[in-house]
């Protein structure tokens, strides 16, 4: 899904879905370079190719989806990644484990008695 | 039997790929026929009460498994699989999609690549999967679909019926 679309969704929808904001490479390279150091907008869009207006529509996305922390410092705003936010990807996550272990104790079973039915 | 076998699951974000290794307590032979002979298949892949029944299954490169998760009401979803290499005892690859009871492909879902290793070692069979998503979209959208289909369904009831086997 293009950035654009994104934010039309989440204006229109104002669905803020964690997983939306993580499906960009770009998004998802802001979060890796606000996980250690807090970074001001500018700060964060010198890393990137892309027109500062650009970065700034993708900060916005993170901001409205609650996965950064702001600070005011002077005029400056320093963003951060909100953690706890992260956390939710692997709760999802842990479900689609249990997925996989479902199948395969039915898979045990069926391998102990592929086993003694050859007995 | 040994009692814990070994299972790991991890996604890589940056490539919306799942993988998942799972140890078995059997031969190489025993685990590869379970997932590639489909009277074997249908009675595990899909956790109860729902079933697997598959419809056709030609395992070649080049063919398919047609089949439907079946679930408790008798609600059908349908899926696809185009088998795209084969090295027998070792690995197979396919195409996973989802369809109709005739194999027509629903295009409103995302397919995804599964890659799935067989290997034995010290009397243990290792299968690793990994499962390749376009993005990470698609990985939910996927698994909002397991949802639907009542794929996950607490162990705690299917832990009694295997206890009751034994």
């Amino acid at each position: 899904m293009q950035p654009n679309d994104c934010v039309i969704k989440l204006t229109f929808l104002m669905k803020r879905d964690i997983f939306q904001a993580i499906a960009d490479p770009t998004r998802r390279a802001i979060l890796v370079l606000v996980t250690s150091q807090a970074l001001t907008p500018n700060a964060i869009a010198e890393q990137f190719d892309t027109t500062r207006q650009a970065v700034s529509k993708h900060i916005k996305i993170l901001n409205e989806c609650e996965l950064l922390e702001q600070h005011k410092v002077g005029r400056e705003i320093y963003y951060q990644l909100k953690i706890d936010k992260m956390k939710e990807i692997d709760k999802w996550l842990e479900q689609f484990k249990e997925h996989w272990e479902n199948r395969f104790n039915q898979l045990d079973q069926v391998l102990i008695n592929l086993k003694s039915l050859k007995k | 039997m040994k009692s814990n076998l070994l299972m790991d699951f991890s996604v890589d974000k940056e490539n919306s790929t799942v993988n998942v290794k799972k140890e078995f307590n059997a031969s190489i032979s025993d685990v590869w026929s379970a997932w590639t002979e489909p009277e074997i298949l249908d009675q595990w892949w899909a956790p109860a009460p729902w079933k697997s029944r598959t419809k056709k299954m030609n395992f070649k490169e080049g063919g398919q498994r047609l089949y439907a998760m079946v679930g408790p009401e008798g609600e059908e979803h349908w899926a696809l699989a185009d088998f795209t290499s084969i090295t027998p005892k070792t690995n197979f690859k396919y195409l996973d999609a989802f369809c109709d009871s005739e194999g027509n492909l629903n295009v409103d879902f995302p397919r995804s690549d599964w890659d799935v290793s067989f290997d034995e070692q010290n009397g243990s069979t290792f299968v690793n999967i990994a499962i390749k998503h376009e993005n990470l979209s698609d990985l939910e959208k996927i698994i909002e679909m397991g949802f639907k289909e009542g794929f996950t369904i607490a162990v705690e009831g299917l832990d009694k019926i295997f206890e009751a086997k034994k």
